[in-house]
């Protein structure tokens, strides 16, 4: 019980925000449903089994047309193929964890992507149960700004005008929090040589935000190219091609990391 | 609605096996017992920072910055966001600080 309280506990706090821009988003999804004339275990059931914010919006279009289902699953995996990525980057950190690990998967998304991967767990918290209770905790506040939205079902007691926003704000401040992340480890490496200080010191301070400019700049560009409906996939094939290319430069930057790590064990 | 009951199940099922085929199919070609390639693991270090980058510019996609008010009021409340994280360094006090100077900037003063 110990180990789930002092989990339960660290996973509350980063999921704050999230309940937030939840209560919102769900609301939002609730209230559009009832106004479609659905039932209220529509949108729970498909909270529940689909459980990616903005497929269940493009799912109540879906609905409202003609029946389609090879479409529909086609449409799924485009919206949502930024999951692959996540799967991939997840790999190690869901090894290991049984029966717990199913559920990490099927529960993945955005936001608990987000927090798995940045949140430094302390030792003394069981990494499986964190991260169980981040997905519980998401999707218990995903179920709930639905039930709100549907049962306001048009009423809301206040101006909530730009509380969308906060999905901004919480990506953005995830992003500069891993650019601090970036720069202590960067400044950790004392033993790089430096040969030319000026032309050096410029790459070098670039070098271990590589990976976040590569993402910035090649949505920045695919947006541009594409428009906002479109450049989803576009950007994650630019970015791929990007991490190739680059890769002899960031990846020997990070072999001589791992080899002192190892020396160190 | 102009489905029926049927219908509709098998539509909601059709996407929520696209979802999951999205979320399970890295898992399925390397379980636990099978080291993923090199460049695989590569991927798996530098793609989490960029895909940060992504969500950020999707959260924005739809701010226009030759109409309307130009994009102002996201840009301001981005600024706060920096500051606020360079001074505090905490997730909570950024993200709400930066809601609550947007939602006052578009209530109050770009509206």
């Amino acid at each position: 019980m110990a180990l789930l309280r002092t989990a339960l506990r660290a996973a509350l706090p980063p999921t704050l925000p999230i309940a937030a821009s939840f209560l919102f988003f769900g609301g939002s999804y609730g209230l559009l449903m009832h106004a479609k004339g659905f039932p209220i275990v529509y949108p729970l059931a498909m909270g529940y089994v689909i459980f990616a914010g903005s497929m269940e919006f493009v799912t109540v279009n879906l609905l409202l047309s003609a029946f389609d289902p090879w479409a529909a699953f086609l449409l799924a995996i485009m919206v949502n193929a930024r999951h692959l990525f996540y799967g991939l980057s997840m790999l190690d950190k869901f090894r290991g964890l049984g029966w717990r690990k199913p559920y990490l998967i099927f529960t993945m998304i955005d936001e608990t992507f987000a927090i798995d991967s940045s949140v430094h767990i302390p030792a003394s918290v069981d990494r499986g149960w964190f991260m169980m209770f981040i997905s519980v905790l998401c999707r218990s506040y995903w179920f709930g700004g639905i039930a709100v939205g549907w049962l306001a079902g048009g009423v809301l007691p206040f101006d909530t005008k730009g509380i969308e926003f906060v999905l901004a704000a919480l990506f953005l401040s995830i992003l500069l929090e891993q650019w601090d992340d970036d720069q202590n480890r960067k400044e950790g490496d004392v033993s790089a040589p430096r040969p030319h200080p000026v032309v050096a010191n410029l790459v070098d301070s670039a070098r271990p935000h590589a990976p976040a400019l590569v993402g910035l700049s090649a949505s920045a560009i695919c947006l541009a190219l594409f428009g906002p409906d479109r450049f989803m996939i576009p950007t994650m094939a630019l970015m791929l091609a990007a991490f190739l290319i680059l890769r002899t430069r960031l990846e020997n930057a990070d072999d001589t990391n791992g080899a002192r790590k190892g020396k160190e064990q | 609605m102009t489905m029926t009951t049927w219908q509709a199940v098998v539509t909601i099922a059709a996407v929520s096996l696209g979802t999951m085929l999205t979320r399970f199919l890295p898992f399925t070609l390397f379980p636990d017992s099978r080291r993923p390639p090199r460049t695989v693991t590569y991927l798996g270090k530098v793609l989490p920072h960029a895909m940060t980058g992504l969500l950020v510019v999707y959260a924005l996609k739809d701010v226009s910055p030759l109409s309307g008010f130009h994009g102002a009021p996201e840009a301001i409340a981005v600024l706060v966001i920096v500051l606020l994280h360079r001074w505090h360094h905490s997730m909570l006090v950024s993200v709400a600080g930066g809601t609550i100077v947007y939602m006052m900037l578009v209530q109050l003063v770009f509206v």
